[in-house]
C-alpha cells in the first residue's frame, strides 16, 4: 500500500475529456471519485500542522518563522504560493517555496539548510516542510497564479525550466514533455494535462502539495518533480537545486492568470 | 502523540452533520518494513461521538480502515452552539479527543 505503484508520470491530473464516447463515462467516474476524496481530504490534517509550525519558535535560535519573507513582505503568507518562484534580492537568486523556506530556517531559526536538503523525503525536518507548504499554499487557494517576470533572473529561469521540460534523455529517450506535451493523453486511467498549455499547468502546477491516496503522504513539489526525475530515469536532483526551480518557474509562468490553484489538492 | 482531529459540525434546524478527518497510521499488521520484518498493527479500535455529552455513535474500527480516515454522519437534532465531541482508543491505548462546537 505505501509502497508507491503510481503510473509512470502523473505530474497531475487534470478533468479533461480526452476520446469523447467511451472515455466520458469512465472520466465522469474518476471526476466522481475525485469528488467524494475531496471531501475530506487529509491535506488538511498537514495543514493545520504548518499553521503551527509557522509559529513555533524552533531550532537553534529559538525563532518562529513569522518573519520570513515569502516574496510579499516579512510574514505575509497570503497570496505568496502563486508567485512562487521568484527572484530575491537578498539571496541573489530565484526560489521556489521549498528553497526560500530552507533560507527563512536558516536564517531565522538556524536549521542548517544543506542538511534539510540532504534529508530524505517524509523524516526528519522534511516531514515539517511537508505541513509549512500544505498551510501556505492553502492560503493561496482560490488565487490565480501570478508570478513576476520583470527581473531578468526570473526570465532566465523561466527559459532554462522550458529547456529542462523540453529535454529527452537518458535510457528511455525519456523527457517531462514526453508526457506532458500533448492534450489529451492519458496512462491508464490517469489524464495527463499538457503543461505546455496555460489552463493544464495551472491545474497541474497548481495542485501540488498534494496528499497522495496511495501512500498516505503529503507531496510537496519538489518531491513530486524529484519523481519526475526518476520516472525518467535520470539522477535524482539535489532538493532544492536549480533545475527544479526552473522547471517550477516554467510551469509557474504558463499557467500565470489561467485557473485558481486548488493546493494542497488530493491524488490518487 | 496522535495529531489533532479535524471536526466539522453543521446543523441545518433538524439535524447535524458531523465531518471527522482523524490523524492516524491506521497500520494493519501485514505490511512489512524493508528488513522484512512485519511492522505491528496499530490502528484505532473504537470511536465514540457525543453530542452535549450524550452518545451518538459508537463504532468499532479494524485495520481495514485506511491511513488518516474520514467520516461523516448525521444525527437527529443539535443546534448552532451545541457541543459535539469525538474520541477514539486505538489498540495501543493512544487516545484522542476532539471537541467542536456547530455552526
Amino acid at each position: 500500500m505505501k509502497n508507491s505503484t503510481y503510473a509512470a508520470c502523473v505530474a497531475a491530473s487534470a478533468l479533461m475529456f480526452a476520446t469523447p464516447v467511451l472515455a466520458d463515462a469512465t472520466a465522469e467516474g474518476i471526476a466522481k471519485y475525485r469528488e467524494a476524496l475531496a471531501e475530506g481530504n487529509p491535506a488538511e490534517l498537514w495543514e493545520m500542522r504548518g499553521e503551527e509550525l509557522w509559529k513555533e519558535a524552533r531550532g537553534p535560535k529559538k525563532a518562529t518563522l513569522e518573519k520570513c519573507d515569502l516574496g510579499q513582505g516579512p510574514g505575509v503568507v497570503k497570496g505568496a504560493f502563486v508567485t512562487l518562484p521568484r527572484h530575491f534580492a537578498d539571496t541573489g537568486r530565484v526560489q521556489d517555496l521549498e528553497s526560500r523556506l530552507l533560507t527563512c530556517m536558516e536564517t531565522l531559526q538556524g536549521i542548517p539548510a544543506d542538511e534539510v536538503a540532504k534529508t530524505p523525503f517524509g523524516k526528519g525536518e522534511q516531514k515539517n516542510i511537508e505541513a509549512l507548504v500544505a498551510w501556505i499554499s492553502a492560503e493561496s487557494r482560490g488565487m490565480k497564479f501570478n508570478l513576476p517576470m520583470a527581473h531578468p533572473e526570473e526570465k532566465r529561469m523561466y527559459e532554462i525550466g522550458k529547456r529542462a521540460f523540453n529535454y529527452r534523455g537518458g535510457t528511455h529517450d525519456f523527457g517531462c514533455v514526453t508526457c506532458h506535451g500533448e492534450d489529451g493523453k492519458r496512462i491508464r486511467l490517469q489524464d495527463l494535462p499538457n503543461l505546455t498549455k496555460g489552463p493544464d499547468a495551472a491545474r497541474g502546477f497548481g495542485s501540488w502539495p498534494a496528499y497522495r491516496v496511495s501512500s498516505g503522504e503529503l507531496w510537496s513539489m519538489q518531491r513530486r518533480l524529484n519523481d519526475c526525475f526518476r520516472q525518467q530515469r535520470f539522477p535524482y536532483p539535489v532538493y532544492g537545486s536549480d533545475v527544479t526551480i526552473a522547471l517550477s518557474s516554467y510551469l509557474g509562468v504558463t499557467a500565470n492568470g489561467t485557473v485558481e490553484s486548488i493546493a494542497p489538492a488530493i491524488k490518487r | 502523540m496522535a495529531g489533532p482531529m479535524r471536526i466539522r459540525a453543521a446543523s441545518n434546524g433538524t439535524e447535524t452533520e458531523v465531518k471527522v478527518l482523524m490523524s492516524h497510521d491506521m497500520e494493519t499488521g501485514q505490511r512489512k518494513d524493508a528488513s522484512g520484518a512485519l511492522v505491528p498493527a496499530h490502528h484505532i479500535t473504537e470511536l465514540t461521538a457525543t453530542h452535549n455529552g450524550r452518545v451518538v455513535l459508537a463504532a468499532q474500527f479494524g485495520p481495514a480502515v485506511s491511513k488518516n480516515p474520514y467520516l461523516q454522519f448525521k444525527f437527529a437534532g443539535g443546534a448552532k452552539g451545541d457541543k459535539v465531541s469525538v474520541s477514539w482508543v486505538d489498540n495501543k491505548g493512544d487516545k484522542r479527543t476532539d471537541e467542536v462546537v456547530v455552526a
